[in-house]
């Protein structure tokens, strides 16, 4: 027996106790099943939605429920359709085999087994069958008994959703179901309406023509029907019919000033004499005012209707305040000013205690900040911030933040807001916001003093704080001079003595603090190697910290200790200039990265407005070993790029011959940062645009280590890697003053045919390949563009995607412009790494977006005939 | 329109659950265990709303059940609380005031219910008394035909005496 079963399962005290019961039960089913044996069928389909519900697999009833459906007896039949959607859905095959059963189901006698098929097809019917089925659906809207028909009406919903060609069959009968009395088939007629209305035009015209009055009439009328008890519902009269008749009213009323006026009286009478007291009401209220606000309208109703939302946000009932919040939402649109009159109560209700009501608040008061009620209502959030839940001080902080920024033209508020954001909740900053605060204070040269004196202040009282640690840690390495001098004093400050000791302290606090991760303590010794050239009499205790740093696990600050000492032992005379205060961070270009920044596959070249090529590829490594005259001849393929120098330059590896492979080299993060740290002070064009993310970037060089660890910081991992040779530049500016002189990157091993990848009426893309030699995964391919139309083009940007199995690496165009009829070209390289290089052949899905005529044209094609073997 | 409804005991335990969209097996499991996760929590006085993966779910407490119902951003939420209440008035109207044990023991009669509420996760009936007819109905052709198998089984069995 089923109780039985059920009363074993609950009986179980323990999880294990219980899959064995199921266990034991799901074997005599299926040994039941083998039999074949007709009189325990639907008992054992019984017990298997009873396992089903627990979570349990029940795959092997499914049969069972087809030869339910397909006995004779209604019984069977009701136990059969209702296994059938608990334990199928739409995307089993075994569904279509009920076809056949629930076509005769549906023309069956028995009006109840006609019900069942209904039933079952609504709840769980695939596109096919709403195909096959949808003409017996049909012919039951029109059928005798109005309990049929309503099941055939919301059955006729799910058969347009799955095809919504099929909708204009069903138009006809839905408008006739607007005119019945039952109220089943009534609201689910209506509802039908509203969902033909979604999917098919010609449904939305035909309805807003031929039915608005009539609905407007039904409205009418149920809205002043006497009491009828098997309907009211606290008072009124079916509030479900209400809520379905004012959404199809929204619907139809959207867009067309006619029908919309048709309707305002009847939404007036609703919206004021419906009694609000009960939830039913309220519903009905709310769906109202949602129609309201969607129509055409000359705004006398609309008054109405957030006057009915300012009653509904001071209601205690926490669902009606919900509400109220989700539909303000939508009225700011309309009405702004409107809305911001209830600014304070939403502002209460970002406090609330209740978390759905504190996110909707908030959601709303975002959309609510302007430039006047900005400095105030941020002031309140972080007021807010100190005392709010932990959970939801993540969201909280991340509006803050970007209210903050939109708002930031006054940098000295907006540094100020940030600093206090950081020491509440600095764990919850995210990366991109704090490199933000970075950028901008060292755009605020005037600000320099004051902000690094706050961020001192801030960091003696919240060390708990990590991104407060960072940007503190990294202000104190530029600007510690100004901290200790008391630079560039503000009115509004009070003075403040640090010495130079007490700066040293601050980041030996960082970089010993055992929360503090890895990023943190990098940035801490970067900024000790700074303090050391800005404090020389502290020199000699930074070495200090440094040195203690040389044993440590983590490999990464192990090895930048390592070649900050030597920098400060072996090499005096190059430090100061080494750690010159970094050049101003160029803000476009930072924040064109972070919108750029989309974690897909696309690596897009800017359009290069200012034209500098900041992503000059490998060429500029090739004279590194030359310039420091070591032996470069029998140097194999320089595509470790800077590593070599690095090395030479700490003196880590004075054999005469530098290490002949790249593989063992140092590893590529902190080539990366030192390399960054070595091109500071040096404020050439291509320095800008890169220096504020690589120095920032030892946030994402937290895995590194790992790669490194293994000695595989591979070749072509340091050379996709575009910002290690851009940096190499302006380091042999350094060193030698030679310029990075053009240098040919490694001919091609072998020949490869130009493929003409892309050919429109307009344009041609032509790629030529090439490999290096040594690295037969890496292919080069240099595009050529052809303007094939007599306009020229501009802002001509190609981009490319690649599946995940290869790597790409896009260079900067040549140029943004397309001169007309072929006359000039642009030519782009694009460096692709194939992983499976052997196995598969190059794909890729290119784009391409220019401007002609004041025209912008978008062409994108995939690519699959490149040649084999690439 | 409603994706699907859940009944979970304040213990967690699933005891209705029923699927107006797609959901497999392995994300049913899922499904649940975050919700239970999300609602149980919740304290007494909060609003009966939560949001979900771009969803609301909207929840009423009845003695030791929740009943959730999972629906679209742009459905009414107060409706969706009058359904479930509508819901809850037809079973107790069925069982006689229904406990969290006849749903248990009952769970197929439950489901039945809820089929002449909801069809396609949309509402079907406004009038309990309907439903309960509907079921009552269909509940009476059951026991005719059980009645009738076991007359034949006893003729069957007399003739074979």
């Amino acid at each position: 027996m089923i109780g039985d079963m059920i009363r074993a399962i609950r009986a179980c005290k323990t999880a294990a106790e219980e899959r064995a019961v199921v266990r034991k039960e799901c074997a005599a089913i299926r040994a039941s099943i083998n039999e074949d044996d007709q009189d325990y069928r639907h008992r054992n389909l019984a017990k298997l939605m009873f396992i089903q519900m627990l979570g349990y697999p029940t795959h092997f009833g499914q049969m069972e429920c087809l030869k339910l459906i397909a006995s004779a007896g209604f019984p069977e039949k009701r136990i059969g359709y209702l296994g059938l959607m608990l334990l199928l859905d739409e995307r089993q095959e075994v569904l279509m085999l009920v076809t056949n059963s629930l076509k005769q189901d549906l023309n069956h006698s028995n009006q109840y087994i006609v019900g069942l098929a209904l039933c079952a097809l609504g709840n769980i019917c695939s596109a096919e069958m709403a195909r096959d089925l949808a003409p017996e659906v049909e012919r039951l809207l029109q059928f005798r008994d109005p309990n049929i028909r309503k099941k055939a009406a919301l059955c006729s919903i799910r058969i347009i959703k799955k095809v919504p060609a099929l909708a204009e069959n069903f138009i006809n009968c839905a408008a006739s179901l607007l005119k019945e009395k039952h109220h089943g088939v009534l609201i689910t007629g209506v509802q039908l309406c509203a969902d033909l209305c979604k999917v098919s035009s010609e449904a939305l015209e035909y309805f807003r023509k031929k039915c608005t009055e009539g609905l407007v009439r039904t409205l009418r009328d149920i809205v002043n029907s006497p009491y009828s008890p098997e309907y009211d519902i606290s008072g009124i009269t079916d509030p479900y019919l209400h809520i379905r008749l004012l959404k199809l009213l929204r619907i139809l009323g959207q867009g067309d000033a006619d029908a919309s006026d048709r309707m305002t009286d009847i939404l007036a009478q609703v919206a004021t004499k419906t009694e609000s007291n009960k939830n039913a009401g309220n519903a009905i209220l709310y769906e109202c005012v949602e129609t309201i606000m969607s129509i055409e309208d000359d705004g006398g109703l609309r008054v109405l209707a957030i006057n009915i939302l300012g009653k509904f946000l001071s209601n205690r009932d926490n669902n009606i305040r919900y509400v109220a919040l989700n539909m303000l939402m939508r009225a700011t649109t309309l009405d702004a000013q409107a809305v911001q009159r209830h600014r304070a109560t939403i502002l209460d209700c970002v406090k609330d205690s209740d978390a759905s009501i504190r996110k909707r608040a908030l959601d709303l008061l975002y959309l609510l900040v302007n430039d006047n009620n900005v400095k105030h209502l941020i002031k309140e959030l972080i007021e807010y911030l100190e005392v709010s839940d932990q959970e939801f001080k993540g969201d909280l902080t991340a509006k803050i933040c970007s209210l903050v920024e939109k708002f930031s033209s006054e940098k000295i508020w907006y540094i100020d807001q940030m600093l206090k954001v950081l020491s509440e909740a600095g764990n919850f900053v995210k990366d991109e916001v704090w490199h933000a605060l970075i950028v901008v204070i060292s755009n605020a040269s005037d600000l320099h003093g004051y902000t690094i004196r706050a961020l001192y202040r801030a960091f003696l009282t919240s060390t708990e704080q990590e991104t407060l640690v960072r940007v503190a840690v990294w202000c104190i390495g530029e600007y510690g001079d100004m901290l200790v001098n008391n630079v560039g004093m503000l009115d509004i400050e009070d003075p403040i003595t640090v010495t130079e000791c007490d700066a040293v302290d601050a980041v030996e606090v960082a970089i010993k603090r055992h929360t503090s991760d890895l990023t943190t303590k990098a940035m801490a010794l970067i900024a000790l190697l700074k303090l050391s050239s800005r404090f020389p009499s502290y020199s000699e205790r930074i070495k200090g910290i440094i040195v203690q740093n040389k044993g440590n696990v983590v490999l990464e600050l192990q090895q930048r200790s390592i070649e900050f000492n030597h920098i400060l032992q072996k090499h005096p005379k190059f430090r100061s200039a080494l750690v010159e205060r970094m050049p101003v961070l160029d803000e476009a270009t930072f924040s064109g990265r972070r919108a750029g920044s989309l974690p897909t596959a696309i690596s897009t070249s800017s359009g290069a407005p200012s034209n500098h090529p900041n992503g000059i590829a490998k060429p500029a490594t090739a004279p590194i070993p030359d310039f420091l005259d070591l032996s470069s001849d029998d140097v194999p393929a320089p595509s470790s790029s800077g590593g070599d120098f690095l090395q030479d330059l700490l003196g880590v590896d004075l054999s005469p011959t530098p290490a002949p492979s790249g593989a063992d080299m140092p590893p590529k993060a902190s080539t990366d940062v030192l390399l960054d740290l070595l091109s500071i002070g040096m404020p050439l064009p291509v320095q800008t645009g890169l220096s504020a993310s690589d120095i920032l970037s030892s946030s994402q060089d937290d895995k590194a280590p790992f790669v490194n660890f293994n000695g595989l910081a591979s070749l072509s991992s340091l050379s996709a890697n575009a910002t290690s040779p851009a940096n190499a530049a302006p380091m042999m500016d350094l060193l030698d003053g030679r310029g990075p002189g053009p240098q040919k990157s490694e001919e091609n091993g072998q020949a490869y045919p130009s493929l003409v990848a892309y050919e429109s009426s307009s344009l041609r893309v032509m790629f030529n390949f090439s490999k290096q030699r040594g690295s037969p995964q890496t292919t080069l391919i240099q595009a050529t563009f052809t303007n094939l139309s007599s306009n020229v083009y501009n802002d001509f940007l190609f981009q490319a995607a690649v599946p995940k199995f290869l790597q790409l690496h896009l260079d900067p165009a040549s140029s943004n412009t397309l001169p007309a009829s072929g006359d000039g070209s642009i030519t782009q390289n694009l460096k692709v790494t194939n992983s499976q290089h052997g196995k598969k052949s190059l794909v890729m899905r290119v784009r391409i977006a220019y401007k002609t005529n004041n025209k912008d044209v978008l062409e994108e094609r995939q690519i699959n005939n490149f040649p084999q073997n690439l | 329109m409603i994706h699907f409804v859940l009944l979970i005991s304040r213990q967690g335990k699933v005891r209705l659950t029923k699927w107006y969209s797609p959901y497999s097996q392995k994300e049913r499991t899922k499904v649940i265990r975050e919700l239970s996760g999300l609602i149980l929590t919740r304290g007494p006085k909060l609003c009966n709303f939560v949001e979900w993966r771009g969803l609301r779910v909207v929840y009423k407490r009845y003695a030791s059940l929740y009943f959730c119902m999972c629906i679209d951003e742009d459905d009414n939420e107060l409706e969706i609380l009058e359904i479930i209440h509508h819901y809850v008035e037809v079973l107790d109207r069925y069982f006689g005031s229904v406990c969290e044990l006849d749903l248990i023991y009952n769970f197929h009669k439950a489901y039945f219910i809820l089929d002449e509420l909801l069809i396609a996760g949309e509402l079907q009936e406004p009038s309990k008394r309907t439903v309960a007819r509907l079921v009552a109905a269909q509940d009476s052709l059951v026991e005719t035909a059980k009645e009738q198998t076991s007359s034949i089984t006893n003729i069957i069995a007399q003739a074979a005496k």
